[in-house]
Formats: C-alpha cells, sequence, structure tokens
C-alpha cells in the first residue's frame, strides 16, 4: 500500500472511532472532531515523531489541540496509533476516565497538553516551541485552533507574540469550517479574511482543502522549508465531513446525539464497517 | 541587606543567580519588568526571558507551555492582572494542567497607592485561594523574602507571591529559620492573638505593643504563606490566648480572615475580629490616607483586640 493510501486509511480508522467513542456515551462534538480527521491522519500517519511505547518521550513532536472538545478525534488517532487500547474509547467521559471530552495532559497518554477553555492553547504551544528554542533541540510543535476559538482575543496575542519571534519550528492548523455553536462564523463575527489576518501577523499562510490529505502532507513538508517564521496552514473543513447526517445538520453538529442505528448507518457511510 | 532593601531587588538578584546556573529557569514579563526590575534580566539572557507586551492571558499561557518542557518560568504582572485579568489561564493553563509555574504579583492590596482602584487587588488571595494545590505567599520582609525563595523555586507546583515592591518595614528575625508552609510568632501573649499578613504585621506589632501598656498581653503571628494554612501554629495559640484578630492588607471576604474563620469554626471556634478591607473598591492616595480610609491604623487593630477579648465567654 503506498503511504498516502495508507494515510486515507488511517483517516477512515479515525472516523470510525470518532463514531463509535461519541456513540458509546450517546452525545458529543462530532462535528468538530470529524473535520480534523483528515490532518490527524497526515501529523500522526507520517510527519510527527512520537513513541506510543513512550509516550512522554523528550524529543518527540508536540501537539496542542486548542480546539480541546475535539479530545474524542485525538483519542481516536491516539488509539489507533497504540498509545491506550482501542477499547478504553469506550469509556469517554464515564466517571472516572481517561478520557474526558475536552484533552488532559495529565489524563490521557499521548496528550501533549490541556485545553478546553478556547484561546489558551495557542498560547501554550507557542510556549512549547520557545522552549524548544531554548533546548535547540528539533522538536516541532504543532497546533490545531478552531475557526470560532479564533474570535477569542488570546489567538492574536498569540499571534502576534510567535510572528515576532519568528517561531519556524510551530506549525499551526485552523479548522476553517465556518460553523459554530451558535450559527454561521460569518453571521455572528466574521474572521474573514483570515489568511490576510495570519500574513499581517508575520506568519508564513497557506490556504488548503483540508480533506486532501495529499495536500496536507505537501504543505507541511513545504512550511518546514520556510525559515523565520511561524506557520498557518488553513484547512477548509466540512463539519461533520465524512458522515452525511452529521454534515446535513450543519450548525447542530457542534454537539449532538448519535443513536445505534446512526453509529451502523455512519460506519458504513465511512467504510470502515467491521 | 538593610531596611532600605527593596523586595523586588531581592526577587531579581535570585532571578539573575539561579538562571546564571540553572538552564531551566526563565522568566516571562508583560511589559511591567521596569517596575518589577526584572526587565535587566532580557538583556542578561538573551533567549530565556521575555516580554510578550502588555497581554497577561498569553504570557501565563506561554509560561504553562514553557513547564510543560521542564522549564521553571517566573512571570511577573501587577497583582490584579495576574489574578484577575489571567484568571482562567492561570486556573486552566497553569493549575488545571498542573504546570510548574511562579506567579509573581507586585503592588498588593493598598500599596498600588497612587496607581488606585483599577491597579489596587483586594480580592487576589480569594481568587487564588479557591483554585486547588496552588501556594500562596505573601513575604513578611526582605530577609524572609529572601529564605522564602530557594524554597518556592524547589517547591514542585504553582505558587503565587503576593509581592510588595519596596522596603516593607522588617519584622523578621533573621537568625530564625524560614519554613515557606510555617506560621511563626513573633511576639508572645496570653490574652489575644492577631494573625497577620504583610504590611499589617509591623501594624499588628505596633498594637501589641501600645496594648502591653494596658496590661494586655497579645500574640503576633505572621502568617505569610496564607495557603495551605498552617493550621497547628493558629489552632495552638488560638486554644492559648481564646480571642483571635486578623489583620490583612486585602478584603476581609476570602483572604486571611476567611482562612482563619474556617479553620478555627470547625476545629477550635473562638471570637475572631477582622481587620481589612469591607465592601469597598480599591482607590487612589497614598498610604496613610488609605489606611485610614480602609481602617487599617494602629488604633483599628487595637480596637478589634480589645473587642475580640470583650467576646470570650
Amino acid at each position: 500500500m503506498s503511504n498516502m493510501k495508507k494515510i486515507d486509511e488511517l483517516a477512515k480508522a479515525i472516523r470510525c472511532n470518532i463514531v463509535d467513542t461519541i456513540a458509546s456515551i450517546g452525545v458529543g462534538h462530532i462535528g468538530g472532531c470529524l473535520s480534523i480527521a483528515d490532518v490527524l491522519a497526515v501529523l500522526y500517519g507520517k510527519h510527527m515523531n512520537v513513541d506510543p511505547k513512550n509516550p512522554k518521550m523528550e524529543g518527540r513532536d508536540r501537539l496542542v489541540c486548542s480546539k480541546g472538545h475535539a479530545g474524542p478525534a485525538i483519542y481516536s488517532v491516539l488509539a489507533e496509533m497504540g498509545f491506550f487500547p482501542k477499547e478504553e474509547l469506550q469509556t469517554l467521559n464515564q466517571g472516572g476516565t481517561n478520557l474526558p471530552s475536552h484533552c488532559d495532559m495529565n489524563k490521557t497518554k499521548g496528550v501533549d497538553m490541556t485545553a478546553g477553555s478556547l484561546g489558551q492553547g495557542l498560547s501554550c504551544a507557542v510556549g512549547i516551541a520557545l522552549g524548544s528554542k531554548i533546548k535547540k533541540d528539533s522538536v516541532t510543535t504543532y497546533a490545531i485552533i478552531g475557526d470560532g476559538e479564533s474570535q477569542e482575543g488570546q489567538i492574536w496575542e498569540a499571534a502576534m507574540f510567535a510572528g515576532n519571534q519568528g517561531l519556524d519550528n510551530l506549525i499551526v492548523f485552523t479548522d476553517y469550517n465556518k460553523l459554530q455553536l451558535d450559527g454561521t462564523i460569518e453571521d455572528i463575527n466574521d474572521i474573514a479574511p483570515l489568511a490576510d489576518k495570519w500574513r499581517a501577523f508575520k506568519w508564513d499562510v497557506y490556504e488548503i482543502d483540508g480533506h486532501d490529505t495529499k495536500q496536507i502532507d505537501e504543505t507541511i513538508t513545504k512550511a518546514k522549508k520556510v525559515k523565520g517564521k511561524p506557520h498557518m496552514i488553513i484547512l477548509h473543513t466540512i463539519k461533520g465531513k465524512g458522515v452525511s447526517f452529521v454534515e446535513a445538520a450543519k450548525v447542530g453538529c457542534h454537539s449532538m446525539s448519535i443513536s445505534a442505528e446512526q453509529k451502523a448507518q455512519a460506519l458504513q457511510e465511512i467504510g470502515g464497517a467491521k | 541587606m538593610n531596611e532600605k532593601t527593596l523586595m523586588r531587588d531581592v526577587l531579581v538578584d535570585f532571578l539573575r543567580e539561579q538562571m546564571s546556573k540553572d538552564d531551566k529557569v526563565v522568566m516571562v514579563d508583560a511589559d511591567l519588568a521596569k517596575c518589577s526590575t526584572t526587565l535587566c534580566l532580557q538583556s542578561e539572557f538573551p533567549g530565556r526571558a521575555y516580554n510578550v507586551g502588555i497581554a497577561e492571558a498569553n504570557m501565563v499561557s506561554i509560561a504553562a507551555g514553557l513547564a510543560t518542557r521542564g522549564f521553571i518560568p517566573f512571570v511577573h504582572s501587577f497583582a490584579p492582572f495576574i489574578t484577575r485579568r489571567a484568571c482562567d489561564q492561570v486556573m486552566i493553563s497553569v493549575c488545571y494542567a498542573k504546570q510548574n509555574v511562579k506567579l509573581v504579583g507586585t503592588d498588593p492590596g493598598i500599596t498600588a497607592e497612587l496607581n488606585g482602584g483599577t491597579h489596587m487587588p483586594l480580592e487576589d488571595v480569594g481568587i487564588m485561594r479557591s483554585i486547588p494545590n496552588v501556594v500562596i505567599y505573601e513575604p513578611s520582609d526582605v530577609f524572609e523574602f529572601k529564605q522564602a525563595l530557594p524554597q518556592i523555586l524547589s517547591h514542585e507546583g504553582p505558587v503565587y507571591i503576593r509581592m510588595h515592591r519596596k522596603n516593607p518595614p522588617l519584622v523578621f528575625n533573621n537568625d530564625i529559620k524560614f519554613d515557606l508552609f510555617k506560621a511563626y510568632s513573633l511576639r508572645e501573649g496570653r490574652d489575644a492573638t492577631i494573625v497577620a499578613t504583610g504590611i499589617m504585621i509591623d501594624t499588628a506589632l505596633q498594637a501589641a505593643k501600645q496594648l502591653a501598656e494596658d496590661n494586655i498581653s497579645v500574640e503576633v503571628i505572621a502568617c505569610p504563606t496564607v495557603k495551605p494554612l498552617d493550621e497547628k501554629t493558629i489552632i495552638t495559640s488560638a486554644k492559648k490566648t481564646g480571642a483571635v484578630v486578623t489583620a490583612e492588607n486585602h478584603n476581609v471576604m476570602g483572604g486571611l480572615f476567611s482562612a482563619v474563620s474556617e479553620t478555627l469554626s470547625s476545629n477550635y471556634p473562638v471570637p475572631i475580629k477582622a481587620i481589612g478591607v469591607k465592601e469597598k473598591f480599591g482607590e487612589v492616595g497614598k498610604m496613610s490616607y488609605l489606611r485610614k480610609v480602609y481602617n487599617m491604623e494602629v488604633e483599628d487593630v487595637i480596637k478589634a483586640v480589645k473587642e475580640a477579648i470583650s467576646m470570650k465567654k
């Protein structure tokens, strides 16, 4: 199997895990989890230097999922990579679980930063990347922020500082699915023109199809070669991507319930039903 | 060091010394580095002392990120901007995420003087006390602070340092070995106990001295670490004297009065009177004016002690 084919298979597996995980408790942030499945597949399938057997390995690459409510997507890829048994995904949000709705670095193996209060994770990622500059190591820090999250002022505090520091070891993705909890980004408080904003903050900016794994892969490779600037890869995505009734729910898919029948349909659509 | 030594100089000398020998110690400021004199660290330790500009939330979360890489970041801003403005970042990025960040908040309470109400933190200890597992330390004077700093550095976990930038009156007996987690007695007494923090320790000592002339014997306990509270020392003294006054440069809600009351009410209930700010915002003025406005003068402490004693059964 070619590398890209493997990545696409991983993306499918992540999507299946997301559906399965959220269905296990019956409700969750499924839309914004499915929208980042492809970028997670490219990161863990190819770019990130991590060791599931040694999750705290000092020289590993870091990922901060600043849109912390996408925890189930992160757990789905981490389980697939072998950081913990896949059966554990069924414990999502159950009392005493290691897999809380929002990412917690002290609970889940392979999670590099706690997040959930929006806007903070990007600053944390900037701190992690600064740490690499002090240590002069080759760690790449990745972060995923939400488009709605980009309405938080702290995102731009972090953007300004990272741009001025020229943090070229920091690669950030915006999950630009155009929807937030209360409605569309455009209607509520538009963040466009997004690429111009990041360029104005002295970032190296790309704008691509967030579901095209080949494009994501090539863009990361290209970004890594650009020195002296932090990198922003804007992923144009579809909230709920891969499951028709989730996509169709649009604004309603930020957090929605999933029945056993819907789970079966979703797994079939993704093509991962076993 | 003497009575003219400034607290901020004790801090910056310590940081310089530590940063010279320990690569893990880093500094993050938010455009108030001249006020804390930590500005010099930015030129002395390029790449290890940052200024993020006027962005306190960013400062605190960046420090948390650095801490995940094994660094021990000190951050500084005025106390209201650490605890109020960046409250959620302190709560989530640092404390909930269990990151080893040292938070320096300067100009506690009325020491904000001429900056006035917007800059006068009267609620910071209350905010910080409600966050699990954070240590809250308000240095009493330069000698105590110097002994406290290495302990703060070696404590694994977040510490909030509520620091007077200038030179509060000397109260600490430097022959004694200071323990960050222990309150200590500055004067023995049998009729009442004053538990005090920060600039109110000297006020309490003056009150105790005057009360002695009236044959009232007052114990004075300095309680620089409000969380975790040294319950044993306070309960032991309350058992001895049977009446307590707390004296703090802070709102009486959520700070020292609350902490001492919570401890004594469930362990050894005695009358407790509070000296501190009561249901008022900060305002501009010099220290002498502010002490009068908020009833934080020696006479107020004397009155409170007499009231507490009169309430004894």
